[in-house]
């Protein structure tokens, strides 16, 4: 295991350079250094509140979270002015811990959502079977409260699997699925990186944590240690971290 | 029939799009320009009627009891008038058993300074079923008020869904004001869907009355205002018997400098009475935006979707 991100694997598609955060006064992330690589699955673990959504947000771009220090590379190219679309044209996506519900929306278009702007798709039905959903019973089902939250999730990563996007940022995608159809979450990200694509998926399910190639483990907004999952997630369990010393994500 | 008449007959086929349907001796209609009445319809089992009574035109279509109307009954009601006022006075009514789709086409394209009233009583006998949608065109400069003003009675049993819609053209100031008293068992879904713009007004007003035991109402309204546009959206709903179920539901979209305003308004009369009701007025939600922009569409485009998403 490698303090503060020192090992890297595979050629970087992202570069996350000593990135900082701060809202309201307070520090919220600090000098983070992460890199992930091409066809590369990382995994981000840490307790509630320790910054791992804001992290997903500077990088996707998402409205008011511009890094204050710190610079978010993607093959090299800085992204800093570019908006959350044009980021997204460049091959990054984001499935969001709660995702937004859209009225008048049917699941068949939501998926079929600038799918241009992405390369190597793959047809629908197939993305929502991957899913574990019946095309039948949901490609005219609308996008709105009718749908249950594990539903909702379902179809985020089906629209993910849909456009097969360079980087995949997933938060919590399990959060919400019921505890047998986990091993299918795991199987779609891995399906991801077998498109070519690599993902970063913040989870608290032990079993997405490990098909990951590596874990970062962030607490405090700092980033506490990359490396073997298992060693990463045992250190994160045992509340075993340098810049708290457990306090913080107690 | 007038030049004008001739004229509003060859603009219906292009606003309406089945507007071929009205030649057919099979579909029930009535065409009404201005106060005068270009051609009524009727089908067995449905009698159109209207007249001209004064300045008012009157219309009444009648359902008889246990007819299962297969096709659509359309109205086509409006003028090509610049400046004119048109007031319509109508009354429906759907015997018990029977079963009905109204369609209504409004068509007001060159409005500039006019005035469009209807008062309709709509009465819905027991079990029956009454599936009326009304949907208006509206001209670019939306110099017109509308104030449609509904009295609706569901039977005991019956099931009265409404849709009414203003989403082309300038709205201009629109006024409606409808009251449904809903019996036993019976249901009624009432939705309106409105984008307003430039200056248009927009004022909704229901009274949604669960006064049957078991009765079931849902009032839905769907706002979307832009540039200097302004909206009101008062819904009262009465649970007033056992087992009543309402619920009111309104989602008012404001961008540029438009206003909007809901007043949900739930009053319980009987302890078994249930009435719930959601409002969410503001600028577009930022978890949806960001979500179809994660998708790689402009700002404009995912704006342009959620706005269409809310009126459909």
């Amino acid at each position: 295991m490698s303090p503060l991100g020192a090992m890297e694997r595979a050629a970087p598609l992202l570069e996350i350079d000593h990135v900082g955060f701060r809202a309201d006064g307070r520090t919220i992330l600090d000098g983070v250094d992460l890199t992930i690589g091409e066809r590369e699955i990382v995994a981000l673990v840490g307790a509630n509140g320790t910054g791992k959504t804001t992290l997903a947000r500077i990088v996707m771009g998402c409205s008011g979270y511009a890094p204050s220090s710190g610079s978010v590379r993607l093959r090299g190219q800085d992204l800093a002015s570019l908006a959350i679309h044009e980021r997204a044209r460049l091959g990054i996506t984001m499935a969001w811990q709660e995702p937004a519900r859209i009225e008048g929306l049917r699941v068949h278009d939501y998926l079929s959502l600038g799918r241009a702007a992405f390369e190597r798709v793959i047809p629908l039905a197939e993305a929502l079977q991957r899913v574990g959903l019946a095309p039948d019973a949901y490609l005219d089902r609308m996008l709105d409260k009718t749908l249950s939250s594990g539903e909702r999730k379902r179809i985020e990563l089906a629209s993910i699997l849909a456009m097969r996007p360079a980087l995949a940022i997933l938060d919590d995608p399990a959060a919400g699925i019921d505890l047998a159809s986990v091993e299918e979450i795991a199987q779609v990200i891995r399906d991801l990186r077998e498109a070519g694509g690599s993902v970063l998926v913040i989870t608290h399910v032990d079993a997405i944590a490990q098909i990951a190639d590596r874990a970062a483990y962030l607490c405090g907004g700092r980033l506490v240690c990359t490396g073997d999952v298992r060693e990463v997630v045992a250190r994160y369990r045992a509340r075993r971290c340098v810049v708290c010393d457990g306090e913080a994500c107690r | 029939m007038s030049v004008s008449s001739k004229r509003f007959l060859q603009v219906i086929s292009s606003f309406v799009p089945d507007a071929a349907t009205l030649a057919d001796p099979t579909t029930p209609h009535l065409l009404l320009d201005g106060h005068e009445v270009l051609s009524v319809q009727g089908i067995p089992g449905v009698e159109v009627r209207a007249d001209k009574d004064g300045e008012i035109a009157v219309a009444e279509i009648v359902v008889a009891p246990g007819a299962i109307v297969v096709p659509t009954i359309h109205t086509c009601i409006g003028f090509l008038q610049a400046r004119e006022i048109q007031r319509l006075r109508i009354r429906v009514r759907i015997g018990e058993g029977a079963s009905a789709r109204l369609l209504a086409h409004c068509l007001f394209p060159n409005a500039e300074q006019a005035e469009h009233t209807m008062d309709a009583v709509v009465e819905v006998g027991a079990n029956a079923t009454l599936r009326y949608s009304e949907g208006h065109f509206h001209g670019p400069i939306g110099g017109i008020v509308v104030s449609p003003t509904l009295d609706v009675r569901v039977a005991e049993g019956a099931h009265y869904v409404s849709d009414f819609s203003l989403l082309q053209g300038g709205v201009g100031r629109l006024r409606i004001a409808q009251r449904i008293e809903v019996g036993a068992n019976g249901v009624a879904e009432v939705t309106a869907r409105v984008s307003a713009r430039g200056h248009d007004d927009v004022r909704i007003e229901d009274e949604l009355v669960l006064s049957g035991r078991a009765s079931r109402g849902l009032v839905k309204t769907r706002v979307a205002l832009a540039d200097d546009a302004r909206a009101a959206v008062i819904g009262i709903t009465r649970g007033c018997a056992e087992g009543a179920r309402g619920h009111m539901d309104c989602m008012e979209l404001v961008r540029d400098r438009a206003v909007a305003r809901a007043e949900p308004i739930v009053e319980v009369s009987h302890p078994l009475a249930k009435v719930t009701h959601e409002a969410a007025v503001g600028t577009v939600d930022q978890a949806q935006l960001e979500t179809l922009l994660a998708h790689g569409l402009t700002p404009d485009e995912a704006i342009d979707l959620i706005v269409t998403g809310i009126l459909r």
